[in-house]
C-alpha cells in the first residue's frame, strides 16, 4: 500500500513493541484557521493535530463554535472566503491539502473524501430528481455511461436501505422523509467511492429511532467498504455508539484524545468531565453538574487554558500558560496542567458523581434497552 | 376552586387540522383522543418524535389552537370551551409558556424590561417603578442582573435568552408552565444550567410543569410522570422509572431501544427494536383504548394486548 511508508514514519516515534501497526490515511498537523470578521480575527481553530487510521471511526466532539466543523471543512477544501489558514498542513496521499488548488481539489473532494452534511434537506437540490443527483456524481467522477450510471445509482440506493428504488429514482427530495433524505445524501457521498467518509452531525436533525437506523447503516457501509470515518457530533451517546477513538475539542483546540473506552471511563480533562456529567443519563437523580458561564469569544481567546474560566478545578497556572498535551497512555492524551508531575500533589480528581456514574456504566455492560 | 389532586385534566382531546376542500380535503389528526391528568406541583413529561403531536397538545391546552373536540379542565374549570374575555384572563394568569427557540420567541425591538414586564402591564400594572422592581427581582431569580434589563435580546447568548423566556413566563406567578423543548436549542454545557434553574424554580414556586421534549434522558431526569406520544395518540403513561424498567407498548420499547447512551459498553451490544404498527397490533377485531395496567401505568391497547401486558408486569 502506498501509505505504509508514511505510516511507518508516523509510527516510528511511537515504536512501542506492543503497539499494533496502524496505517495513517490522513494526518492533520498544527492546523490554525482564522476568520476575518467585523470585530477582528476569529481564531476558530488554534493548532489542531490528529491522525486518522485506515478503517477506524474517529469522533470529534465539541460544542458549537469549538472548531470541529471548521477543521473538516479545511480537509474538504470548502472553507468560507473569509477564512485564512494561518499555518499547519493536512497530509493525505502524499499531498498537503491546504496547498492544493481549487482546480485540482475536484480529484479529491467527493472522489477520495466524501462528506455527509447535517441537514439533508439543504444538501439536496430541491428541483432535481433524486436519481439525477446520484448519477450526476457517477457521470462526473467516474465518467460512466448513462445506463451504467443508473444501474450503479439503483444499487447504491439499495445499499443505503431505500425501498422501491426504481420508483424512488424518479422522485424529488420533497417526497422523501428526513431519514430517507439522509440516506440519499449518504448514497451520493458513496457514489464517488471515497476511502474517507466525513460525517458532520449526520443525525442531529433526525428523530432518535431514525437516527439509530442511519447510524447502523453507516456502520455497516463502513465495514463493507473498509472506509475510514471522521464523525462529528455533540451527542456523547452517538459517540459511544460509533467511535473507535475520540477527540474532544474546546475553543479551537483538541483538549483530550483517546480511545472510546479511555474517554468515557478514564477521562482526564476537566472539560471532558464536565461534558460527561452535565447531561443526565437514564439513571441520574442528583442535581446536574452544570458548567458555569458560556464558551469564550474566539476573537479574544482567554490566556492559558481556554476552559479555565469555567473550570472549578483550574490551577493558577491554567489562567496563565497554555497546557501542552500530556501523554497518559500510548493512545490517550489530555491538555491540562493537572497531569503535570508537579500537580500530582494537588490531587485533583474527577467529581465523585461522575466517578459513580462511570462505575455504574461499567457494571451495566450487558444492558440492551 | 376544586380540591381535586389534579390541576389539569385532559379528556379525549382531539386537534385536527384540515386543508383543501371538497375532494381535496385533507384532515391531519395531530392530536387524537388524548387523555391524561397532571397533579399539582408535578412535572409531567410528554415525549415523542417530531410530528407526534406533543407540541400541538401543549398549544391546544393553552388555547393557541381551538380544540376540535374533547375536554380540558384546569383547577376544575373548563378551558376548552368558547373563548371569552374571562376565560382568556383565567388562562393567561394561570398558565404560562416557555418556547423552544430563544431567539425567535423574544421580540428583537423590545428591551428585556419590556419583554419580561409585559405580562404585568397587560394585567393593569401601571406603576413603572413597580414593574421595574419586579422585573429585576425576576431577573435575579433566573440568574441575570439588573443591568441586563435595559438591553436587547441580540446582546444575549442562547442560554441567557432562554433565562429571559423563563423570567417572562413566571413573572405573573402562574400555577402551571408549559415548557416546549426549553433546552433542545442550547449547547450541551448550557442545557444543564437551564435544567437546574427550572428545577429550582419548580421547588421554590411549587410550579406544575408540562415538559415537552424529545430527549428522553432529559425528560426522564426532569419529570415525575411521562407520557409517550406516537402519531397523535398517547400510547403509554407511567412514572419515569416504571416506563424505563417495564415499557409495555411496542413503540415505547422501540423508542427506548433507540436512545444512544454515553457508554461504549452498552452501545456495542445494543439491540434495536423496530416498531411496525401493522405488524405489532391487530386492531381489526378489537378497538384499543387507554387502560390502567398497574397503578399509575396506562397503556393504549386492545383487551387481548392488555392480558399480555398484565402477564409481563406480573413476571417483572
Amino acid at each position: 500500500m502506498a501509505e505504509t511508508m508514511k505510516s511507518e514514519m508516523m509510527n516510528a516515534e511511537a515504536a512501542g513493541a506492543a503497539a499494533p501497526e496502524k496505517d495513517v490515511i490522513l494526518s492533520v498537523r498544527d492546523l490554525r484557521i482564522s476568520f476575518r470578521a467585523y470585530g477582528g480575527l476569529v481564531q476558530a481553530v488554534r493548532g489542531v493535530s490528529f491522525d486518522l487510521y485506515r478503517g477506524e471511526t474517529l469522533a470529534i466532539v465539541g460544542e458549537s463554535g469549538s472548531g470541529k466543523s471548521v477543521s473538516i471543512k479545511a480537509i474538504m477544501g470548502i472553507l468560507a472566503n473569509n477564512a485564512i489558514i494561518e499555518s499547519g498542513e493536512i497530509l493525505y496521499d502524499g499531498k498537503d491539502l491546504t496547498k492544493v488548488k481549487e482546480d485540482d481539489f475536484h480529484e479529491i473532494r467527493g472522489h477520495r473524501i466524501g462528506l455527509i452534511f447535517q441537514d439533508p434537506l439543504s444538501a439536496l437540490n430541491p428541483i432535481m430528481k433524486i436519481g439525477k443527483q446520484i448519477t450526476e456524481v457517477l457521470r462526473l467522477k467516474k465518467g460512466v455511461s448513462k445506463a451504467e450510471a443508473k444501474e450503479k445509482a439503483l444499487e447504491l440506493m439499495r445499499v443505503v436501505g431505500i425501498p422501491d428504488v426504481e420508483q424512488r429514482f424518479d422522485q424529488y427530495p420533497f417526497q422523501f422523509s428526513g431519514g430517507m433524505r439522509q440516506r440519499i445524501v449518504i448514497a451520493i457521498a458513496l457514489a464517488g467511492d471515497p476511502e474517507i467518509l466525513i460525517c458532520d452531525e449526520p443525525t442531529t436533525a433526525l428523530d432518535v429511532t431514525v437516527q439509530a437506523k442511519i447510524l447502523e447503516q453507516i456502520n455497516q457501509i463502513k465495514k463493507d467498504r473498509n472506509l475510514s470515518v471522521i464523525f462529528i457530533t455533540h451527542d456523547l451517546g452517538v459517540v459511544a455508539n460509533m467511535a473507535d477513538r475520540v477527540n474532544v475539542m474546546y475553543a479551537g483546540k483538541i483538549v483530550e484524545t483517546g480511545t472510546s473506552e479511555e474517554i468515557f471511563f478514564e477521562p482526564a480533562h476537566p472539560y471532558t468531565w464536565a461534558l460527561l456529567s452535565s447531561m443526565p443519563d437514564l439513571q441520574t437523580k442528583d442535581r446536574l453538574n452544570a458548567i458555569p458561564g458560556t464558551p469564550p469569544n474566539m476573537i479574544f481567546p482567554p490566556k492559558g487554558d481556554a476552559f479555565a474560566p469555567r473550570n472549578a478545578y483550574a490551577l493558577k497556572i491554567d489562567h496563565e500558560k497554555e497546557p501542552p498535551m500530556f501523554k497518559i497512555t500510548e493512545t490517550h492524551a489530555a491538555a491540562t496542567w493537572l497531569l503535570h508531575p508537579q500537580a500530582a500533589n494537588s490531587r485533583v480528581e474527577m467529581p465523585a458523581s461522575l466517578k459513580a456514574r462511570i462505575e455504574r456504566m461499567k457494571r451495566s455492560g450487558g444492558f440492551n434497552g | 376552586m376544586a380540591d381535586s389532586e389534579y390541576i389539569l385534566e385532559v379528556k379525549n382531546l382531539c386537534q385536527y387540522f384540515t386543508s383543501g376542500r371538497g375532494r381535496k380535503k385533507l384532515t391531519v389528526k395531530a392530536v387524537d383522543d388524548v387523555t391524561f391528568s397532571v397533579r399539582r406541583a408535578e412535572t409531567f413529561g410528554l415525549v415523542g418524535e417530531s410530528g407526534c403531536g406533543k407540541t400541538t397538545t401543549g398549544r391546544t391546552i393553552i388555547r393557541l389552537y381551538n380544540p376540535t373536540s374533547g375536554e380540558v379542565t384546569f383547577e376544575g374549570q373548563d378551558i376548552a370551551g368558547k373563548m371569552t374575555r374571562n376565560l382568556r384572563k383565567f388562562l393567561t394568569s394561570n398558565i404560562a409558556m416557555i418556547f423552544q427557540d430563544p431567539i425567535e420567541s423574544l421580540n428583537p425591538k423590545m428591551t428585556i424590561e419590556e419583554i419580561v414586564g409585559e405580562g404585568l402591564k397587560v394585567r393593569g400594572q401601571n406603576d413603572r417603578s413597580e414593574i421595574r422592581r419586579q422585573v429585576v427581582q425576576m431577573l435575579n431569580k433566573v440568574g441575570l442582573v439588573e443591568e441586563h434589563a435595559t438591553r436587547y435580546p441580540h446582546e444575549f447568548s442562547g442560554g441567557q435568552r432562554q433565562r429571559i423566556g423563563i423570567a417572562r413566563a413566571i413573572i405573573t406567578n402562574p400555577k402551571m408552565v408549559i415548557a416546549d423543548e426549553p433546552v433542545s436549542a442550547l449547547d450541551v454545557s448550557v442545557q444543564a444550567q437551564v435544567i437546574n434553574l427550572l428545577n429550582d424554580l419548580k421547588e421554590e414556586m411549587g410550579l406544575t410543569i408540562l415538559f415537552i421534549a424529545h430527549n428522553l434522558s432529559v425528560v426522564k431526569y426532569f419529570s415525575d410522570r411521562i407520557g409517550v406520544m406516537y402519531y397523535g395518540h398517547l400510547v403509554e403513561v407511567a412514572k419515569g422509572d416504571d416506563l424505563y424498567q417495564k415499557p409495555l407498548h411496542p413503540y415505547t420499547r422501540a423508542l427506548l431501544s433507540a436512545i444512544p447512551e454515553p457508554n461504549p459498553l452498552t452501545e456495542r451490544t445494543r439491540v434495536r427494536i423496530d416498531y411496525v404498527p401493522e405488524r405489532d397490533h391487530d386492531y381489526s377485531k378489537e378497538q384499543p383504548s387507554m387502560v390502567e395496567v398497574e397503578p399509575e401505568h396506562f397503556v393504549y391497547c386492545s383487551p387481548s394486548e392488555l392480558e399480555k401486558y398484565r402477564e409481563i408486569i406480573q413476571n417483572a
